[in-house]
Parts: structure tokens; C-alpha cells; sequence
């Protein structure tokens, strides 16, 4: 599936004027029917095509444009569409439009999109955990029992690096598999692997520095 | 298995990710390796923290119009509508493609018989269905009633034909049906039923023939073609589908119109 995702993700012009040999003379769908099409297997995922890009562009209006931009698009190219996974097809859209939406509009805000980064190098400045028991004592869900409030959690996650959050929001929040991940982030699972249990050390780093100990 | 070993395995041994048999290798090393049961909780924690209170955000209501009324304008007023006929519109690369195609038949391509089932007998009208398909997407002519209900097709025969063919729809099976026309089939007026699979048409061509046959294939530029005789009427269904799929098609129309419904 991966390379159905990236026929789209970075060229998207070519499977629309290169027919695979098989298809020769298969027509283009009717508009109206592809419309139809469109609108019952891609656009029950926009609430999945939201959240994406508004946990990678922090902020709604800007989630807004990116979503209809990367919903147009699918459109756009949806006869390369081959109807196995609409969410995964349409989230690598979505993600490959954000981070081309964030290099361009901010450009200050360190984005590394689906270029090679060095996964091990970030977060090794601090120690994973500084011993069972202590980790215990702190860990996340015993403070959020103890009442903490829900937006420290969504906090941490939004500070995260762009690549780390997006894996932990298709992981956590939208449950997507290795598999679907990688396909949508375009690495493999080996990386998505080692990306996913670095983010979560990294939110553990740092919900274990912000709270003081009580 | 050491510390270090194991590390690389817990964001996949938690999530569920790992082999059964390498998720038993690593609860083996969990019971007697406490460090390594610290790190499983407080990742676990971690994950389960992030699943309980990350914010799903739902798209704005105005945002899905937004999109709708995009797509809606899009298809509307699309490239091809100058080509449109029918409420049909064509691709006009494909459309270059089937004219293309058109010539190579034309000028005679040699027929290839699946399981060699074919008689040679079969070749001239094979090469007729060929090119009655390749017409009916070259010419934008595919249907002359667009519709994907087989009560409004059959009735549209009324009076055009000196037969009633069986119409029936597939939509549960994978092959919607798109509509009819009349063709001109082996010297004699025929009932064209248009099905589509994904992105691919199917003609079915259907005249009176008595006997029963069992359905058998040939193929011929690309183009699949299975036929079969049956309850007096004879059919042919010819597509650029693969033959596999073909088949499937005519499987559930041979099962649809022995019971109907």
C-alpha cells in the first residue's frame, strides 16, 4: 500500500496521465458518480483528516486550510484511489500537506517532515527514567488519578517535535497500526517503531520535569 | 535477553505489535528482570495517559460543507463536460487510449482463447463485442438510460427490442449497475447492460439463443471476454477487468438471473 500512498503523496500528476498498462481505455469514472464515491468513502474521515492537522499545525484555522486544501487534492487525484484503507490514503495526504503547509508559513518552527532524522540524537539529554520506583511515584496516570488536569497531558503532546507528535497522535488518538503509520508517514516500521517509543519517552521526560515532586 | 535488548521491544510489545512468539519471549524476560517491568509500566502509563486525555479534534460543521460544496462545484464543472453525453463524461486520455486501441483492433489483433475453450467459430463475434465495447467508450455512448436500478433499465427496453432481457443489479456484489443502450450485435439489435467494477466498465451484451452453455473465456487487446448461454438468451460480457474479476462478475449474474428475485 505504501507505494499507492506516495503515488499521491509526491507525484500525483503522474498516475493521472500514465494509465498501467491493464487500465488502457478503462475510462474516467463520471464526475458526479466520483463525487458520490468521494463523498461516501473519503469524507467520513475528516474528523481523522482534522485532528491530524490540528495537532500538527496547532491551530485551527490553520488546520481548517490544510484540511480542505488535502481533501481537494484527494479529490483531485481520488482515480488513484485503490480502495483499500480511504482513512490511511487520505491522512498520508493530509500529513504530506501540513508539513509542506509548515515549511512554507513557518518556516522558524524546526520541521523535518519525512526526511531522514537522526530519531536516536533527540531526547538523549535526559535519563529515561531515573529508577523503577521513582518512575512509579510520578508516572503520568497516577497524577492524573490524583487529579491533574487533562490539559497538561494535551500540553506535552503539542510540544512535542512535529515527527514525534504525529506518530503518537496516529498511535494514540486515532489507533492506527505500524503498518497504517508507516504508510502514512512514508518510514518504515522499524522507524516508526523506534520513533514512537522515543516520543513516549520524551513525554515521560517531560511530564517527570514539570511536575515537582510532591 | 539483557536490558538492552529488550528496550527496542516495548513500544511493540505494548501496542500488540510484536509476533506471538516474541511477545512470549519478552513476558519470559519480564518475570525475573524488574528493571525492565519498570520501564513496560511507565510506557504503558505513558501510552494509556495520552489515549485517555489526548483531544480528538472534530472538524468545524462548516468545514465539511466547505468541502462539500467544493467537491460538488469540482464535479460539476469538470474538464470533460464538454464531452459529457448522458450525464456520462470521459477522460479525454482515455478517450485516447480507446481511439488508439481502436486502430490496433481494427487492423487485426490475434485472438487468445483462455483454457482454449473457444471455437474458432466464436472469432468473428469476438471481435465484434471487442469493438462494441471499445464504441461504446470511444464514442461516449455507454448509456442511453443511466440509471443503477434495474426497474427503471428493463422497462427503458419496452418496445426498442423484440425481447425483454433479464436486468440485474450487482451493487452488493461489487458491480453496480450503470445502464443500457441498444447495440447492433451478429446482425441483430442487442440489449447493452453497462456494470462498473472500481474503475472499470463492463458490457454485457444480451440477445435471444436457445440452449445452455457454460461460460467460457477468450480475451483479445486486453479486453476479457466470458460468454455463456443460458434460459434462451445468450451473453456476453467483455471488460478490461482482469479475468478473474470477470469471472466473479458473471458468477453472481449466472446466480442472479437463475433466482430472481
Amino acid at each position: 500500500m505504501a507505494s499507492a500512498l506516495w503515488a499521491v503523496g509526491n507525484r500525483p500528476a503522474a498516475s493521472a496521465v500514465l494509465f498501467p498498462a491493464g487500465n488502457v481505455g478503462s475510462p474516467a469514472v463520471d464526475p458526479k458518480i466520483k463525487a458520490r464515491r468521494f463523498e461516501q468513502t473519503i469524507m467520513p474521515h475528516l474528523d481523522a483528516a482534522y485532528n491530524l492537522a490540528r495537532w500538527l499545525t496547532r491551530n485551527d484555522s490553520d488546520a481548517q486550510d490544510v484540511v480542505q486544501d488535502a481533501t481537494l487534492r484527494a479529490f483531485k487525484y481520488f482515480d488513484s484511489f485503490e480502495g483499500q484503507n480511504p482513512s490511511a490514503w487520505l491522512l498520508a495526504i493530509v500529513r504530506n500537506t501540513c508539513f509542506t503547509w509548515m515549511r512554507r508559513n513557518r518556516p522558524s518552527e524546526e520541521v523535518l517532515g519525512s526526511e531522514p532524522i537522526d530519531d536516536e540524537s533527540l531526547g538523549q539529554a535526559e535519563p529515561l527514567l531515573g529508577g523503577g520506583s521513582r518512575a512509579l511515584a510520578t508516572d503520568p496516570e497516577t497524577l492524573l488519578i490524583e487529579g491533574r488536569d487533562r490539559a497538561e497531558v494535551n500540553e506535552l503532546v503539542a510540544k512535542l517535535p512535529a515527527e514525534f507528535r504525529e506518530v503518537v497522535v496516529l498511535r494514540e488518538i486515532e489507533d492506527m497500526s505500524y503498518r497504517e503509520i508507516a504508510d502514512i508517514v512514508g518510514i518504515p516500521i522499524g522507524t516508526v517503531m523506534s520513533r514512537l517509543s522515543r516520543a513516549r519517552k520524551l513525554l515521560h521526560d517531560a511530564w517527570y520535569r514539570q511536575q515537582p515532586r510532591a | 535477553m539483557n536490558t538492552a535488548h529488550i528496550g527496542s521491544l516495548i513500544s511493540p510489545y505494548i501496542d500488540g505489535e510484536l509476533a506471538a512468539e516474541k511477545s512470549a519471549e519478552v513476558d519470559r524476560h519480564l518475570e525475573t528482570c524488574e528493571a525492565c517491568r519498570a520501564l513496560v509500566e511507565s510506557e504503558r502509563r505513558v501510552s494509556a495517559a495520552v489515549r485517555h486525555h489526548g483531544e480528538r479534534f472534530r472538524a468545524p460543521a462548516h468545514l465539511k460543507a466547505r468541502v462539500l460544496s467544493e467537491v460538488e462545484r469540482r464535479s460539476r464543472r469538470s474538464a470533460w463536460s464538454d464531452l459529457r453525453m448522458l450525464g456520462l463524461g470521459w477522460n479525454p486520455v482515455a478517450l485516447a487510449a480507446s481511439l488508439l486501441l481502436a486502430v490496433m483492433v481494427s487492423s487485426g489483433g490475434t485472438i487468445a482463447y483462455l483454457n482454449g475453450s473457444a471455437e474458432e467459430s466464436k472469432a468473428p463475434l469476438v471481435r465484434e463485442v471487442v469493438a462494441g465495447q471499445v464504441r461504446s467508450l470511444m464514442a461516449d455512448h455507454l448509456t442511453d438510460v443511466a440509471s443503477s436500478d434495474q426497474h427503471t433499465v428493463k422497462p427503458w427496453f419496452n418496445g426498442k427490442l423484440d425481447f425483454s432481457p433479464p436486468v440485474v443489479d450487482l451493487t452488493t456484489e461489487g458491480f453496480p449497475l450503470v445502464g443500457g443502450r441498444l447495440d447492433y450485435l451478429d446482425n441483430r439489435q442487442v440489449a447493452a447492460l453497462v456494470y462498473r467494477h472500481r474503475q472499470h466498465f463492463i458490457n454485457l451484451f444480451i440477445w435471444p439463443e436457445a440452449g445452455e452453455e457454460a461460460p467460457r473465456a477468450a480475451a483479445q487487446q486486453g479486453y476479457n471476454l466470458l460468454y455463456f448461454k443460458h434460459g434462451g438468451m445468450e451473453y456476453w460480457a467483455v471488460s478490461d477487468l482482469n479475468a478473474g474479476d470477470l469471472k466473479d462478475f458473471v458468477a453472481h449474474l449466472k446466480s442472479a438471473v437463475e433466482t430472481p428475485a
